[in-house]
């Protein structure tokens, strides 16, 4: 912070503690208008009511002065007046490294050790496997449920149907890179409500709905706009994260209405990075976890 | 200690009642009190506190049994929760502040009320701006600023009416007739300087349409403008001024003199110093820089004996009148409320420790000290004055019923322990359960465990603000008991002694 403020804090800060400390030798003398301790100060308003000159209790004159003192030895042990950083040289950046450093080293040993274990084994081991149902847990329910089925926009992971793979690398991949779905705005390509309504028809063909006429007045354009990712079969692609559009499982719901959303809205799904948080050891774990839960 | 006299003389000092109605003068209007703007504040504390509390009541099943929003957005508790707040705090505790500060600072100077025309576009404009904020949170317009959230144009309405109540406070203080101004008109005046300055800077917005606006802040320093405003409305607005009231009505209900007058100039003076600095200890652990996270602190430590002060100069008062205690449910009020303050302010000091906070921070237990303090101390000590102020405004010897104010002396205090406590369970239960953390560093407990934890004690938290509430039900019956076959009188401006 620059010279000025940091001496406008340092300065502030003192004045008001010094302004506290005179508060208290103020009060210990003696009362206004040299009024004996105990009488009354001679003030009278609305009739009846007067104050007594009584002292400040000393145990709470001490009290204040205690939390003062106190104040003081903290604000030189710690960061306080501006730029002053304190004689214990603490700062919360500090120890937020400092325990995560500590956490590196009582814990990484535990996944460590499964460093060099074949995926798939890893995926029989059952200590692995405790461990990577906590981290499941921890990081994971929040969006895809503590029984792993996921909800609307967040995919079940305990079914066959996987949006990014769930081979050894793709899962590692969508774990600790994340991933980035994008379900483009495609309601100004269809020529309006009628257009939107056929391509509704369409898609909900592909997974058993009724293909008649209407429906299939949309496959052109399926073939130009969407085809591109869900492939012209409608069986998506990995690749991209484009759901299959073949079957009875859908990501976001597989009602009329929202097909339509999604149609006319787009989507984001987004699943965030968690490699720079796990570390390879906890990913790869966490990946086997996830991987058994369809095994 | 050196030894008080003794009780007898304080009884000594007792003076009749100072209503000079009885002696057959007719009264012009100078010569007079301006009661009725005091009035008007009087009744609508008790109108809002039901109001605030019935939503409260509300929100608290809500979070039982969320299909009580009835899938409509202005019932929706993210919407309900501002308007619960802004209730209790401005409608009912702003009407009590401004109801007691009107009577307390014309009794005191010895003058009538400054400005009428004023005094009542006080009463209107804050009235006002109640229904605007119900009507405009339901709807979501908000800033999004926690006990800030009404959008800039009434914002500016607040401003407006701000001035004209300090005005009005002010000139009569100028205009009074005797020398030494009361202690109860100092906190009242600090709160009233103090809230104008807080509530003019935090809002400073730039307002892009009728019903949005920016903030002219970004980032932390939008934070800490928002807790140095957020953490002063405690302490002016819910703690300065509510010190006035106690300043005033406690002497006058326990017909004795204050304890100390020194003891109030070191607390006052000190508190309105001290608690300018506490607003950083609400972003602990934030991108907040350090150094602003230590003054935090340590200045809430400071602010414990100042705190205390005030409800040592209350108890003390209070000292040597207990056995009032036996008759007077209104004196009950007051000592449970000054109880709930100490109890309070230090618990607020402790939370604001690093440490403490780490625990307790974003848990229940930060709900149960806001309503161990909003509840027992705020509410407490605004029920006990309206109880000891509506006979004296209504030409009446005393409240319709003194059982019922008893009654609900009862039913505050179950309330509020019953709240408090259940949040502090919760809370620490909460706090406990987010950090532990297993053998392999993963955590022990998903969010969901833990709100299955504490939903025992939101039925206790319901079962305590519906007893509480309860209780303004009563005080809405004994109200409406004992003014509405009353015409009030003319109160005489009392010469000074």
């Amino acid at each position: 912070m620059p010279a000025f403020w940091h001496w406008f804090v340092a300065a502030g800060t003192i004045v008001f503690v010094i302004w506290c400390i005179w508060l208290i030798t103020w009060s210990a003398k003696q009362g206004p208008q040299n009024v004996a301790d105990d009488d009354l100060v001679g003030h009278k308003w609305d009739g009846d009511i007067e104050e007594w000159n009584n002292p400040a209790p000393k145990w709470w004159l001490y009290l204040y002065f205690i939390t003062i003192a106190w104040a003081i030895g903290y604000m030189i042990a710690y960061p306080s007046l501006g730029n002053y950083k304190g004689m214990l040289g603490w700062s919360q950046a500090g120890q937020y490294e400092a325990e995560m450093q500590a956490a590196t080293e009582n814990y990484e040993p535990i996944y460590e050790k499964f460093a060099a274990m074949d995926f798939v084994e890893l995926s029989q081991n059952a200590e692995a496997q405790a461990l990577g149902k906590s981290l499941f847990a921890s990081y994971c329910t929040t969006c895809h449920g503590s029984d792993a089925r996921g909800a609307a926009g967040y995919p079940n992971l305990t079914d066959d149907d996987w949006q990014w793979g769930n081979t050894e690398a793709e899962l590692l991949t969508t774990i600790g890179n994340g991933r980035q779905a994008a379900m483009p705005v495609l309601a100004p390509a269809l020529g309006g409500d009628a257009g939107i309504d056929n391509m509704v028809k369409y898609v909900k063909s592909l997974s058993g709905g009724e293909a008649d006429a209407e429906a299939m007045s949309a496959q052109p354009m399926f073939m130009a706009l969407c085809s591109a990712c869900h492939g012209p079969d409608g069986k998506g692609n990995k690749i991209f994260g484009a759901p299959n559009l073949t079957d009875e499982i859908w990501l976001y719901g597989g009602s009329t209405e929202t097909i339509r959303e999604t149609i006319v809205n787009g989507r984001n799904g987004q699943m965030p990075a968690h490699g720079d948080l796990f570390g390879e050891n906890r990913t790869k774990i966490l990946a086997a976890y996830i991987y058994s839960l369809t095994q | 200690m050196k030894s008080r006299k003794t009780a007898c003389s304080a009884q000594a000092l007792q003076l009749e009642d100072n209503s000079i109605q009885n002696r057959g003068l007719t009264l012009d209007t100078a010569a007079s009190y301006n009661d009725k703007v005091v009035r008007q504040f009087s009744i609508m504390v008790v109108i809002w506190g039901i109001v605030g509390m019935l939503v409260g009541v509300f929100i608290a099943a809500q979070l039982i049994w969320p299909q009580l929003n009835f899938d409509l957005p202005f019932l929706t508790y993210s919407r309900l929760r501002p308007l619960h707040t802004n209730a209790v705090i401005f409608a009912f505790g702003g009407s009590a502040l401004f109801a007691t500060s009107y009577y307390v600072v014309q009794r005191t100077c010895h003058v009538r009320l400054a400005f009428d025309k004023l005094a009542a576009f006080t009463f209107w404009g804050w009235q006002l701006i109640i229904v605007l904020a119900a009507i405009t949170l339901p709807l979501g317009i908000t800033q999004s600023k926690e006990y800030a959230e009404l959008e800039w144009p009434i914002d500016l309405l607040i401003a407006v009416v701000w001035v004209a109540y300090a005005i009005v406070f002010f000139a009569t203080i100028a205009k009074r007739r005797i020398k030494h101004i009361y202690v109860a008109n100092w906190f009242y005046g600090a709160f009233i300087i103090t809230v104008a300055v807080l509530h003019i800077f935090n809002n400073l917005a730039l307002p892009v349409t009728l019903t949005k606006s920016y903030i002219i802040y970004t980032g932390v320093v939008d934070a800490m403008m928002q807790w140095w405003y957020g953490h002063n409305a405690v302490g002016f607005f819910l703690t300065a001024g509510f010190l006035g009231m106690m300043y005033y009505f406690v002497p006058k209900q326990a017909g004795r003199p204050v304890y100390s007058y020194r003891l109030s100039v070191v607390h006052f003076w000190s508190l309105i110093a001290v608690y300018m600095w506490a607003g950083p200890h609400h972003l602990h652990y934030t991108s907040l820089p350090d150094w602003a996270q230590t003054l935090g602190m340590v200045f809430s430590i400071i602010l414990l004996a100042p705190s205390w002060g005030g409800m040592i100069n209350g108890m003390m008062t209070l000292s040597g009148a207990w056995h009032k205690l036996r008759s007077d449910p209104i004196l009950k009020f007051m000592i449970v409320a000054l109880s709930f303050y100490g109890m309070s302010t230090f618990e607020g000091p402790m939370m604001s420790i690093k440490t403490v906070n780490a625990l307790s921070h974003y848990t229940n237990w930060t709900i149960g000290h806001v309503h161990s303090g909003a509840l027992g101390w705020v509410a407490m000590m605004t029920i006990g004055s309206i109880y000891s102020l509506l006979p004296r405004l209504y030409n009446r010897e005393s409240m319709y019923s003194i059982k019922l104010i008893d009654a609900h002396f009862w039913t505050s205090t179950i309330g509020v322990v019953l709240y408090a406590v259940s949040m502090w369970i919760a809370g620490v239960t909460e706090g406990l359960m987010w950090r532990a953390v297993n053998s392999d560093g993963t955590l022990t407990y998903s969010f969901v465990e833990s709100l299955k934890a504490v939903e025992p004690y939101h039925y206790f938290r319901l079962l305590g603000g519906l007893i509480f509430f309860s209780g303004m039900i009563i005080m809405a019956y004994n109200v409406w008991k004992t003014v509405s076959d009353k015409k009030p009188v003319p109160v005489a401006v009392l010469d000074p002694a």
